[in-house]
């Protein structure tokens, strides 16, 4: 089979468009993670050991198992207890708690990596809780947690293909459908392949730059 | 007026040991550069075989890079270096003189040892085991050979005992003395030591400089050996080189050197340095 | 239908994908440690060609997205007369996909290796190889070990994308049963337990051996 730039050429509107919900749902999905990871991280630092042991369970549970497996298990089983969840909803929700879970442990990472003798000099201060965390422990645990919250921003982005799966109309969606209509695949899977490498490395790239730029206007790093 | 008198000196004090016609080491006008800094300029120096040969300086004058290239971790931009009368850092090709390949350079290696600052032990093998690798992968010994001859070693250095132990479990002191057994195990004619007890407690320095002493008189080697102990240096070398901003600015016998130097500079850093002991 | 009865009727069909799973697993892990050796290594090479192209690979094979590969792979290869069965597809793509991964790792793992250690193997006269094989190497496993755990816990998840290519494993068993019972919790859920068994009681524990044999191998323990 060979390649047809004419064909290619006629359906990159299309696959542009859709190019913009694989974006629109990597972004909702991060940012719903982000909220996720912050309240599952505080969720393992209450007074309650059993609460704290229980939402550690949870997270290892999540960590452990496939995203496609808990997309499914999301979409479906709602119904079957009267809620009924659209494709996208579901997504969001999935993405929003799996990735939440990675998210939560960059956070400890990140606090982790905070010295305890700064702990110990704010205490010796008498800072206030406030003053100790948003003054002194999250400027350096931010550079800290910035490499791994990049990662995985861009690795929702890689995951977004399986939101076809279940109906979401994105990138994938897209390229199956065109193949299904017109009998040919060749273009638009190597479409989409090229268009996430054309994100995916930029971003990569920019990211890291957004880090060093982070960590220095912090004074944190060099 | 002040730079011609030290030139003087400079002459004086590196004419008095006659010259040597077969050294077993020789830099011949060899410079280092990093960038922009020069960390060797032009140096000549010569060292005879079974010569023990202390080099001192302040820090960053250039004494770990002379070790460095002699051992051919570092490339030299100009000069060149002999060992036992071979071109070390050149090969001859077509008649010319060309910068040495790694081939060429394996077949000169073996006449060099060298005992590192941070000892550099092989972590995944026991002291045994550090002290055969490369007698029966490089020299071709066989097993039985490789370990007679560590066992022999390791008994030298009072570390026999713990022959069988990885270098974690053994003291800075301890891996210290495997680390010259290992050296040793390849039968080098130079031997090299980089401010071996540098990174010891001050209580195992001694079982380190015993050994040393040990290899001197009992040896034929030829070592070059950069030191922060003066006395030491004062007690076992032949030769001292005084380093400074990548020249030797000035050597001579121990006794020249501490009790009557010349230099403006030897004169500060040996006040300086004895000052702090 | 009672869960027990559920669990009756179909534990069976639900162990059988689940030992489909473990065979892609250990085929793509087996693929993947062959990638990741030869591009990690390649990538730290001299010799620009050979870095360049591990570059391409690794950046290419990171940039763009797994199910992506897969779907080229299974579909479109074929178009261009490499036909492969849906279970070669699957752990072929999830080995050069982890594979990228994988290098980066290695190739982390020996430049973590100290510079006195590279130093000490050139004073004692070991060639390159020789010092990259009995010197590098053996002191890279205790350092590549615990991310490359994690990876691997990545890829046993990874493994159930095979099912959008038809491979019947545990993932694919799941949605034929949810698709006759719609049982979904039931199915789905029971899938996501065996995952989670397989992840962490199985692997992660056979991993977490491996470190201590390699942390004790460099006397760390
Ligand atoms: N790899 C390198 N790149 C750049 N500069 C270097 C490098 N290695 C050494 N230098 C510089 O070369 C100079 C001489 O270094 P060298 O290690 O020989 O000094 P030294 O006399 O051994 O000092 P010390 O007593 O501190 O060990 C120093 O200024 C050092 O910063
Ligand atoms: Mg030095």
């Amino acid at each position: 089979m060979e390649w047809r730039w004419d064909f290619a050429i006629e359906i990159l509107p299309q696959m542009l468009g859709a190019m913009l919900n694989t974006l629109l749902a990597a972004g909702i999905g991060y940012g719903i993670a982000l909220i996720v990871g912050l309240l599952l991280l505080l969720g393992q630092r209450t007074k309650y050991a059993l609460l704290n042991m229980a939402v550690r369970e949870v997270v290892e549970f999540v960590r452990s198992t496939p995203l496609i497996v808990q997309l499914f298990f999301v979409y479906f089983v709602a119904p079957q207890f009267g809620v009924v969840l659209s494709a996208w909803t579901s997504a969001m929700l999935t993405i929003g708690i799996h990735y939440g879970t990675y998210l939560s442990e960059v956070y400890r990472g990140g606090l982790e990596a905070v010295p305890r003798g700064q702990w110990e000099a704010c205490r010796a201060l008498n800072f206030s809780p406030a003053r100790t965390y948003f003054r002194v422990v999250i400027p350096q645990a931010l550079p800290a947690s910035l490499p791994g919250m990049g990662n995985y921003l861009v690795g929702i982005f890689k995951d977004t293909p399986m939101l076809s799966t279940i109906g979401v109309v994105e990138l994938m969606h897209t390229a199956n459908a065109l193949g299904a209509e017109t009998y040919r695949y060749l273009e638009p899977y190597t479409m989409v392949g090229f268009m996430f490498l054309l994100i995916s490395l930029p971003t990569a790239a920019g990211l890291r730059k957004f880090e060093r730029y982070v960590g220095r206007a912090l004074g944190v790093t060099k | 007026m002040n730079v011609l008198s030290e030139r003087n000196e400079m002459n004086q004090s590196s004419s008095i040991s006659a010259p040597d016609e077969n050294p077993m080491v020789r830099f011949s006008g060899v410079t280092k550069r990093y960038g922009n800094l020069t960390v060797l300029d032009n140096l000549d120096l010569d060292v005879s075989a079974n010569e023990m040969v202390s080099i001192i300086g302040p820090s960053g004058s250039g004494k770990t890079t002379v070790l460095r290239m002699l051992m051919t971790l570092e490339t030299i931009d100009q000069g060149i270096i002999y060992v036992d009368g071979n071109p070390l850092t050149h090969m001859e090709r077509n008649g010319e003189m060309v910068f040495a390949n790694e081939r060429y350079l394996r077949t000169q290696r073996n006449n060099i040892g060298m005992v590192f600052q941070q000892f550099n032990l092989f972590p995944h093998m026991t002291a045994l085991e550090n002290c055969i690798e490369a007698p029966i992968n490089v020299l071709g010994l066989k097993r039985d050979e490789a370990e007679q001859r560590a066992i022999d070693l390791l008994r030298m250095v009072g570390m026999l005992g713990k022959k069988d132990e990885h270098p974690t479990r053994l003291s800075g002191g301890q891996q210290q003395r495997v680390a010259i057994a290992r050296a040793l195990a390849m039968r080098p004619k130079v031997m090299l030591l980089d401010e071996v007890t540098s990174a010891l407690d001050p209580e195992v320095i001694g079982e380190v400089l015993n050994v040393i002493r040990a290899l001197n008189s009992e040896h034929n080697l030829t070592m070059l050996m950069v030191t922060h102990q003066m006395g030491f240096a004062r007690e076992i070398s032949d030769r001292v080189c005084f380093f400074y901003k990548g020249k030797i600015a000035e050597q001579g016998t121990p006794d020249q050197i501490f009790n009557d130097p010349q230099n403006d500079r030897t004169k500060q850093f040996l006040s300086a340095v004895l000052d702090a002991n | 239908m009672s869960y027990i009865d559920f669990l009756f009727e179909f534990s069976p069909k639900l162990l059988t994908g689940a030992y489909i799973t473990a065979l892609q697993m250990l085929c793509a892990s087996a693929l993947a440690i062959l990638v990741s050796l030869t591009f990690g290594l390649l990538r730290l090479s001299k010799n620009r060609l050979a870095t360049g192209f591990a570059t391409v690979y690794i950046e290419f094979f990171r940039g763009t997205s797994l199910l992506v590969q897969l779907y080229w792979i299974y579909y479109v290869l074929p178009l261009m007369g490499l036909t492969l069965d849906a279970f070669e597809a699957g752990f072929i793509a999830i080995g050069l996909n982890f594979g990228a991964y994988g290098a980066e790792i290695v190739r982390g793992s020996i430049q973590a290796v100290p510079k006195g250690q590279w130093e000490a193997a050139t004073a004692l006269n070991m060639s390159p190889s020789l010092r990259m094989r009995r010197i590098i190497i053996p002191q890279t496993f205790s350092i590549l070990l615990p991310p490359a755990s994690n990876l691997l816990v990545e890829l046993l998840k990874a493994t159930s994308l095979v099912a959008l290519i038809t491979v019947v494993d545990l993932m694919f068993v799941a949605k034929q049963i949810n698709a006759t019972t719609w049982l979904s919790a039931q199915t789905f859920g029971t899938a996501l337990v065996i995952y989670y068994v397989m992840a962490r009681f199985a692997l992660t524990p056979f991993l977490r051996w491996l470190e201590i044999l390699a942390a004790r191998k460099v006397g760390k323990v």
